[in-house]
């Protein structure tokens, strides 16, 4: 896909299953509310086909495309009411009037909106906006249904609970859905496909667990939670050598001594007295965090972040043992270098924040 | 500094309405001029709606000013649409395009598309009066349609456009989404232009005064005429009425923007 000369998508090969929950992560510009609307035919792809049922889609228009959107900003007609909103599709399918009554009030008592059929749209809250948007696309029974990070505008509670309403809603009535979000959290917790997406191209296709737990290069590993990204070598199979030290760890099919990103989540990581430690390094800070500590130790003058329930004082002398488990090994990517060193932590943590406060305007 | 900010307005207010306001009780003075207020009398209206040729002259100007107005609107709207769906550098060229015969002076525009009217009448088609009801019609739909993309266009940009995109999405055609969603949005615009639309071709004198033939003159065409005569009473009257005519629908067309501006509000809130 290319815009403005400017190539937005490349080399994107997807394959929806029916009565899926898949979805698109990714940071925005990544490529994935276009590939959405690719696939609800707002956009023609200047490459390559778009099929369903193995039928070529190219040059189907939206109005006949079997695949109903639901929008970011919900995109409700202002000048109807709840019912007519949800009764929009029905009524330019021209259906008889008593199955269009039917139908509108089963969508109104699945979403929750029983008793709201006669309430302008602007009377209603954020979520319940949501809420008609939902029930607007699903009503026509559409094979997909497409959603544009349907929940960015909402707050966080409200958030968590439509997470838990839509997983209910798709899997009640199975339809395929294909999910457009930037948080990584949503996305692990409500899908059964995870895409994860940068500069127009898929990083990783998985499972939620696999993603997360296996990733395949330092973008996924960063973007999907929290991420140490070492620089290793591949001795063999299942040894692996960074820091000066060899590790045993669960990862083989890679090149002798083939340099190698070595991936350890903050929360794998034990404390054990500096003697019976792996590495050893000092404590630089301490952050509370509720459930846990986020505490930064520098080995060596790389900086490492670990989540832990131990309080260990700043200035601290401490050591860490490594699993074999707890070490995954990737290729190395473009991305290697770009992410996993946690030198600049406070830097780091106030993007995050700053992300957070956008999501919830 | 409150008092003279007041005090400037009250002054501006008496400025503008003051000529009109000479106007009323001129209509209502039973002597013969404004400079002769011999008593109140009601006498110069029912003169006017006993006054078959002036009335006939008020029905013409209604007419062409309703008749140029909705055709404009349908053309302005549709002209709307097409400029909206260019690409912005574009659009903006266009607009400033169509926003210069707005300023073009009026006896120009009327000198101008009198020669054409002439040319084609004459040289084209042949016809020995060239000048007719239709070449004004026409001379009023051009210079209403500005003031009728002027309206609209804004309240296309304002309109969200994922709104067009969820209609296709519940299975309109293009067409179809505009009648079932578009237009409902731009209301507000399609009518305040009608408005003005209707207000500019009902009191154009210069354009009309150029294009018009003999067979069908309008109001203020004829009242011109008048002028050059001793002036009567009656037409006070009238001009009373066209002036309040006028007022009401300035003041409706400026109440629809209040309600949708608030409404717009509280959709934000």
């Amino acid at each position: 896909m290319e815009f403005d000369g400017e190539r937005i998508l490349d080399g994107i090969n997807l394959y929806f299953n029916d009565h899926e929950f898949l979805t698109l992560l990714g940071p925005s510009g990544c490529g994935k509310t276009t590939t959405l609307r690719i696939i609800g035919g707002f956009l023609t792809p200047t490459s390559g086909d778009v099929l369903f049922d193995g039928k070529r889609m190219n040059d189907v228009p939206p109005y006949e495309r079997q695949v109903n959107t639901v929008f970011q900003r919900y995109a409700l007609f202002p000048h109807l009411n709840v019912f007519e909103n949800v009764a929009f599709g029905l009524r330019v399918a021209k259906l008889h009037k008593q199955e269009i009554q039917e139908r509108v009030h089963e969508m109104l008592g699945i979403v929750g909106l029983k008793g709201y059929e006669h309430r302008r749209i602007d009377s209603l809250s954020g979520g319940q906006q949501q809420r008609v948007a939902i029930a607007r696309a699903l009503v026509n029974r559409p094979k997909v249904l497409l959603l544009d990070e349907p929940l960015a505008a909402l707050d966080l509670r409200l958030r968590k609970d439509m997470q838990n309403e839509l997983k209910r809603i798709q899997q009640t009535l199975g339809i395929t859905f294909i999910y457009v979000t930037h948080d990584q959290e949503e996305a692990l917790s409500m899908s059964d496909t995870v895409v994860v997406m940068d500069k127009g191209r898929i990083q990783q296709i998985g499972r939620p667990e696999d993603i997360y737990n296996e990733p395949k290069n330092a973008f996924v590993a960063d973007f999907i939670g929290e991420s140490n990204i070492l620089d290793g070598v591949m001795l063999a199979d299942y040894k692996v050598r960074f820091f000066g030290r060899t590790f045993k760890c669960l990862d083989a099919g890679f090149a002798p001594n083939e340099p190698v990103d070595v991936v350890i989540r903050p929360e794998d990581i034990d404390f054990v007295p500096p003697e019976e430690g792996h590495l050893v390094g000092t404590v630089t800070s301490v952050t509370f965090k509720g459930l846990n500590y986020d505490i930064i130790v520098d080995f060596r003058g790389f900086k490492w972040l670990i989540q832990t329930t131990d309080h260990q004082p700043e200035g601290a002398t401490v050591g860490i043992r490594l699993n074999p488990e707890d070490i995954h090994v990737m290729h190395k990517s473009e991305y290697s270098g770009m992410f996993g060193d946690y030198s600049s932590y406070s830097a780091e943590y106030d993007e995050l924040t700053e992300d957070a406060d956008d999501e919830e305007e | 500094m409150k008092k003279v900010n007041r005090l400037i307005t009250i002054l501006i207010f008496v400025f503008l309405y003051i000529p009109m306001l000479v106007l009323i009780v001129a209509s209502f003075s039973s002597g013969k001029d404004i400079t002769e207020f011999e008593g109140f009398t009601f006498m110069r209206y029912a003169e006017v709606f006993r006054d078959r040729s002036l009335l006939g002259l008020l029905g013409n100007s209604l007419l062409i000013s309703i008749l140029a107005s909705s055709i404009a609107t349908v053309f302005g709207t549709v002209a709307s649409l097409g400029i909206y769906s260019l690409k912005p550098r574009m659009r903006k060229t266009v607009m400033s395009l169509t926003n210069i015969p707005m300023t073009n002076p009026d006896i120009v525009t009327g000198i101008s598309l009198s020669l054409l009217f002439v040319f084609v009448g004459s040289k084209m088609l042949h016809q020995r009066n060239s000048l007719t009801f239709w070449t004004l019609l026409i001379a009023h739909v051009t210079f209403n349609l500005p003031y009728v993309i002027l309206n609209v266009m804004p309240k296309l940009q304002q309109m969200d456009h994922s709104l067009v995109e969820a209609a296709m999405d519940l299975g309109c055609t293009p067409v179809k989404s505009f009648f079932r969603v578009t237009i409902h949005e731009i209301m507000p615009g399609i009518i305040t232009g009608a408005i003005m639309a209707f207000t500019m071709s009902l009191d154009d004198f210069v354009i009309s005064y150029f294009v018009t033939g003999l067979d069908f003159i309008t109001l203020p065409v004829e009242i011109y005429n008048y002028t050059k005569k001793q002036m009567q009473p009656k037409i006070y009257a009238m001009f009373t009425m066209l002036f309040l005519l006028i007022f009401v629908l300035m003041v409706v067309m400026n109440l629809l923007q209040l309600r949708q501006d608030k409404r717009r509000k509280e959709a934000k809130q």
